[in-house]
């Protein structure tokens, strides 16, 4: 079986987010990118699948501009056996990533597709979804668990009620949560690697996708801040207060 | 005019609070009506509680066996289907919502606006990015239904009081036998509900262990509180995955929030920034968390949260 991997670039979720003074967007240049997280926990679970004999090919996928290529090297090094770099002049919303999807999907021919289940830039939570919608198969979010046997896939699911478990049959689309894995770390030898492994490049117009970036962005701001409150010596400071506030 | 169609929320004939948000949130449109869609093997009476929430028109139902558990995949097509007639879509930013909503977009070929926070107008919403830290106007085309998921924290739950009219709705739409569900493990609890109750007591990482936490349900017991956590505790496995609190957890607003043992990281801040009060206790002063509290209380929590349950005994 094969898998396919997205592998989006974002940046990284240590960098404190800056709106521009203009509100056209957030700052972004000189800023540190790194492989969505999401997104690296299910690539760590394709490596794993394949590991235990359950696929033969993991395929990492992302839709970048021109300069990602050392994204999808990363995506090699740790394990992938081939990456699909689709060129798109800039970010490109949720319905237009499911479809180009569907076009490598129908491709390719993989079994499973994993997805991180949203990308810490947009916080959208919807590619996944849409593929699996465009592509008429089973989805199964916010993975915690999955385990494979033969044509069926359970997947236990973080939902607000607690674990959820359900069985797709595959073909599917499975997005992961953070609880699913812990990824490795990438080692130096993996990198040298990665140099000769396959990095195809596709422009974006090329696979024929429709486009579906129907959303209107702008302005952007800051958020409202909670003004920083009072420290109080000890409990009794503090229940007085509450107590003043009616709140206990 | 605008006309919202609804998606309720529901589990074991209860209709979930987050439903009364969007009830909220649509108003906010001042539509022509808001319609809510029960999906369910057995709609009544969750459907009379949806028809019970004031500003509520039209209650539709959908009674199938196919859809005695919230699937995705089964429920998406007939969302879709019913969604014909109306200018607005709209579903809880919950996890039931986030699964649902996208796929019933992406049938219908239209965006999705995640995590609605505000109605700008009936085209124009704002939504949190980069989890809480810019705020972003997004602008749905005016010749396509808005689908969007309600950040049900950004509005509080529309009253009752109503008397909407029940419709049984007929939809031809085949469902898939490609998903199944086979089980939910939830976590049994008598406490408020997190995403609803009025005050909220969550405890970190610096509880230590399983077994410390007894002293956070205890004070929370004490106030009559939900327990959430944060990720580090969830992760730790001092708590199951449905209380934790954040950006990849539950986003909630209680009037008051009690962060015990929690330093404060963004993705937690953002899943509690709409509460009324927050009281933070920490050992150590710097913690991110004191910036956001209204009342932070630097010490050992093992000496401190005894204390504050015994003090609010009286």
């Amino acid at each position: 079986m094969k898998i396919l991997v997205g592998y989006k670039r974002v940046v990284d979720y240590n960098v404190r987010i800056q709106v521009r003074p203009d509100g056209t967007g957030v700052v972004t240049d000189g800023v540190k990118l790194s492989p969505n997280p999401f997104d690296e926990i299910a690539l760590e679970e394709a490596l794993r699948l394949r590991e235990k004999g359950l696929a033969e090919e993991v395929v990492v996928v992302a839709i970048a501009p021109a300069d990602a290529q050392a994204h999808l090297r990363n995506g090699l090094a740790m394990g992938a056996n081939r990456a699909i770099h689709v060129v798109a002049d800039g970010p490109v919303q949720p319905l237009t990533a499911a479809r180009v999807l569907l076009k490598l999907v129908e491709r390719e021919q993989p079994g499973l597709v994993l997805l991180g289940k949203q990308a810490i830039d947009d916080d959208a939570n919807q590619t996944g979804q849409m593929l699996a919608a465009l592509w008429d198969r089973p989805q199964a979010t916010f993975a915690s668990k999955l385990e494979l046997d033969g044509q069926v896939a359970r997947v236990t699911r973080e939902v607000d009620a607690g674990l959820e478990t359900i069985e797709v049959d595959l073909p599917a689309v499975v997005t992961t949560d953070l609880r699913l894995n812990e990824p490795r770390f990438i080692k130096l030898p993996d990198i040298m690697k990665a140099k000769s492994k396959p990095l195809e490049t596709v422009p974006m117009a090329e696979l024929g996708a429709e486009a579906g970036d129907f959303l209107g962005h702008g302005p952007y701001a800051p958020p409202a801040r909670r003004s920083k409150g009072v420290m109080v010596k000890d409990v009794a400071e503090l229940v007085a207060a509450l107590k003043a506030k009616g709140l206990v | 005019m605008s006309k919202v169609l609804i998606v309720a929320e529901h589990l074991d004939g209860r209709l979930n609070a987050s439903t009364a948000r969007c009830v909220t949130a649509a108003t906010a449109l001042a539509p022509q009506a808001i319609d809510i869609l029960v999906l369910s093997d057995a709609p009544d009476a969750v459907a009379a509680q949806a028809a019970a929430l004031a500003g509520v028109a039209t209650v539709r139902t959908v009674a199938r066996p196919e859809n005695a558990h919230a699937l995705a995949a089964v429920l998406a097509p007939q969302v879709a289907a019913a969604a014909a007639g109306y200018s607005h879509l709209f579903g809880p930013s919950t996890t039931f919502g986030k699964d649902l909503m996208p796929r019933v977009a992406a049938l219908l070929g239209v965006a999705q606006v995640s995590d609605l926070m505000e109605v700008v107008d009936a085209r124009t919403f704002k939504r949190p990015i980069y989890a809480g830290n810019a705020i972003v106007t997004v602008t749905a085309p005016a010749d396509a239904v808005v689908v969007a998921t309600v950040r049900t924290a950004s509005f509080a739950a529309a009253g009752t009081g109503g008397s909407a009219g029940v419709e049984p709705l007929a939809l031809d739409v085949a469902l898939p036998g490609h998903t199944r569900f086979v089980g939910l493990a939830a976590g049994k609890s008598d406490r408020p509900d997190l995403q609803t109750a009025s005050r909220v007591v969550s405890g970190g990482r610096a509880l230590g262990s399983a077994d410390a936490f007894s002293i956070i349900y205890s004070l929370a017991d004490r106030i009559g509180a939900g327990v959430g956590a944060s990720r580090a505790a969830v992760d730790a496995g001092y708590v199951p995955n449905d209380m934790q609190v954040g950006q990849t957890g539950k986003i909630i607003a209680p009037e008051l929030y009690i962060a015990i043992g929690i330093s404060g990281a963004i993705q937690h801040l953002t899943g509690i920034k709409d509460a009324g009060t927050i009281v933070a206790i920490n050992k150590d002063a710097e913690a991110p968390i004191f910036e956001i509290a209204d009342y932070g209380l630097v010490g050992d929590l093992f000496k401190l949260v005894p204390e504050l349950e015994a003090a609010l005994a009286g």
